[in-house]
């Protein structure tokens, strides 16, 4: 698989010059590659939020690069509006951003800046508006009529809509409830499933992340901690404790299982392996 | 871009210069402004500049902050000196170039009311930046306590200030986050002509005041919850108390103020 975006040594720092200096980001680099979806995870103010704004120049690194399919995204500064089509950034609480009279127009707004027009801006709006699991009959609402979760749906689908490479969630099921959280991540794994475009999720659930995405990055005080796929990620369960994060449920019963003396991969993040897993050890007689 | 605007802000610190009552530090200020406006020639100017750099040297706010806190009046600025340099008639005429003269009494003005209007505005910026806007209005509600016998509504008007002060900061930031949500949906606010920049601020006006009203009454509802019922019979958590730096600050502002005006007397 081909690197889409490559991080080398990306620093920002908020607050130069003043008594409230701050660097965010230090040194980070990581590749993400073609169609793969990525976890970000990471304490509160580990600085996802702000590495992520970087991906589509919203942010200057102070030092670093960020490369797009190889070319940095800041050689032409007049042209990085067509960064911010390739990749997409969703904002944690998005449904803030919403102005336009109707769910359509406001879904419409994205696609329409990158100039489409007539058909194809009504497919893509449609097309969105389905992924994210707006009803039809909802388009011609205010948005402001919505509930809060739909609301979300709506911010969520003007970003689909301009169908980027790449499109980054921060935190896109921060205070919803269970049903909405399983039920959004539900509508992004179609969306991933459908358009083959890589995924990038930064959230602070073990859970969320183990379920959905293929491959882990662990941020811990403005740096890159970790990353790799989830078995390898949760391998260095004590790790991750001490910084402040947890591992799924799942990987804590398993630990527990092995902490009794059963022979138990403590990696394991899914109910199903864990399943598989104490199914064979019955098989082979131990106690349980 | 938005977060550079530093008006208002607060550096916290632990210098005499925070440490002082908020009550003198107002006091100063007013002393500094009514000195400012008697200062006429060099040497009166010399002893505010003095006063300041002294000033800023106590409170260690950095020479940066406080330029930077001139941005905003870059054009104020502008358009007092050159008005002052060209319009001003005088008896000896130093540059004619058409119909612009530039007078040695013009010369002279444009550099004082500059300066004058730096050596206000960074004097200013100096409380703000050394004192928290709690303890600001605290102080002002304090020192206009009197005014309440004749039914000026000064806990109400404090209370509104520190409100408005408190929310300065979240409005700022929220905008600087509204226009980086549009912005990675392909907004546009650089280019295209008067009405299409106008057009433009749509998409941040409207999120904007939504979220302002939606704060507003949730503040209410706060407020309320925790049954405010204005000024009347409240205590104070911090009461303000002057100590003995404070008699010297204001012996010295005191001071500073009369030197100034004799010197000003003298045409100085
Ligand atoms: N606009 C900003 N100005 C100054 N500091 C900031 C700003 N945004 C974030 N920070 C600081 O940078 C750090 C990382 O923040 P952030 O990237 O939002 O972390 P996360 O999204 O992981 O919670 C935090 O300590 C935060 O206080
Ligand atoms: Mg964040």
């Amino acid at each position: 698989m081909e690197p889409i975006l490559q991080i080398r040594n990306l620093t920002h720092t908020y607050g130069v010059g003043t008594p409230f200096q701050r660097s965010a980001v230090e040194g980070m680099s990581f590749d993400v590659y073609d169609g793969e979806f990525l976890g970000v995870i990471g304490h509160t103010g580990s600085g996802k939020s702000t590495l992520i704004q970087h991906l589509n120049g919203l942010l200057k690194p102070t030092s670093g690069q960020v490369l797009l399919r190889g070319r940095d995204i800041w050689a032409e500064p007049k042209k990085i509006r067509d960064v911010r089509f390739k990749v997409g950034l969703v904002f944690q609480y998005p449904e803030y951003q919403l102005f336009e009279e109707t769910v359509y127009k406001d879904i419409a707004f994205g696609p329409a800046n990158m100039g489409k027009t007539g058909e194809e801006l009504d497919r893509c709006v449609r097309e969105a508006a389905r992924l994210v699991g707006v009803r039809d009959d909802q388009l011609d609402k205010s948005p402001f009529e919505l509930s809060g979760g739909q609301k979300r749906r709506v911010a969520l689908a003007g970003v689909m809509a301009m169908e980027p490479d790449v499109l980054v969630l921060d935190e896109p099921t921060a205070g919803l409830d269970p049903a909405g959280r399983e039920n959004l991540m539900a509508n992004i794994r179609d969306y991933h499933r459908n358009k083959n475009k890589t995924i990038i999720l930064v959230s602070h659930s073990m859970d969320e992340i183990a379920q959905n995405v293929d491959r882990i990055l662990v941020l811990k005080n403005a740096h890159v901690l970790m990353s790799g796929v989830p078995a390898e990620v949760f391998q260095r369960a004590e790790e991750l404790i001490s910084a402040g994060l947890d591992v799924p449920q799942v990987t804590r019963v398993a630990r527990a299982l092995r902490e009794r003396g059963l022979d138990i991969d403590p990696a394991v993040y899914t109910v199903e392996a864990l399943e598989k897993q104490l199914l064979a050890l019955r098989k082979g007689g131990a106690a349980c | 871009m938005l977060k550079d605007i530093t008006l208002g802000q607060y550096f916290p610190g632990n210098t005499v210069a925070h440490k002082l009552d908020p009550r003198t530090k107002i006091l100063l200020v007013v002393l500094y402004i009514v000195a400012l406006f008697c200062a006429k020639g060099i040497v009166t100017y010399a002893v505010m500049g003095l006063c300041l750099a002294v000033c800023v040297r106590i409170s260690k706010v950095g020479l940066k902050q406080l330029v930077r806190g001139l941005k905003p009046v870059l054009f104020i600025l502008l358009f007092t000196g050159i008005l002052n340099l060209f319009f001003t008639p005088g008896d000896r005429y130093l540059v004619e170039w058409g119909f612009l003269r530039i007078s040695d009494v013009g010369l002279r003005n444009a550099i004082f009311m500059v300066l004058r209007i730096m050596l206000l505005i960074m004097g200013t910026f100096l409380l703000t930046y050394t004192t928290s806007p709690i303890s600001l209005t605290d102080g002002l509600e304090r020192l206009l306590n009197g005014l309440k016998k004749l039914r000026v509504p000064v806990h109400e008007l404090a209370m509104m200030m520190s409100i408005a002060l408190r929310f300065i900061p979240t409005l700022i930031e929220e905008t600087d986050k509204i226009m980086s949500a549009q912005k990675a949906r392909g907004a546009d606010f650089e280019s295209g002509n008067l009405i299409q920049k106008a057009k433009a601020l749509i998409p941040i006006l409207v999120p904007l005041f939504i979220s302002a009203f939606r704060r507003a009454d949730e503040l209410a509802t706060a407020m309320e919850c925790r049954c405010y019922h204005g000024g009347e019979g409240r205590t104070k958590l911090h009461v303000l108390q002057y100590a003995r730096r404070d008699y010297i600050a204001l012996l010295l502002g005191v001071l500073v103020m009369v030197l100034v005006m004799v010197l000003a007397r003298f045409g100085l």
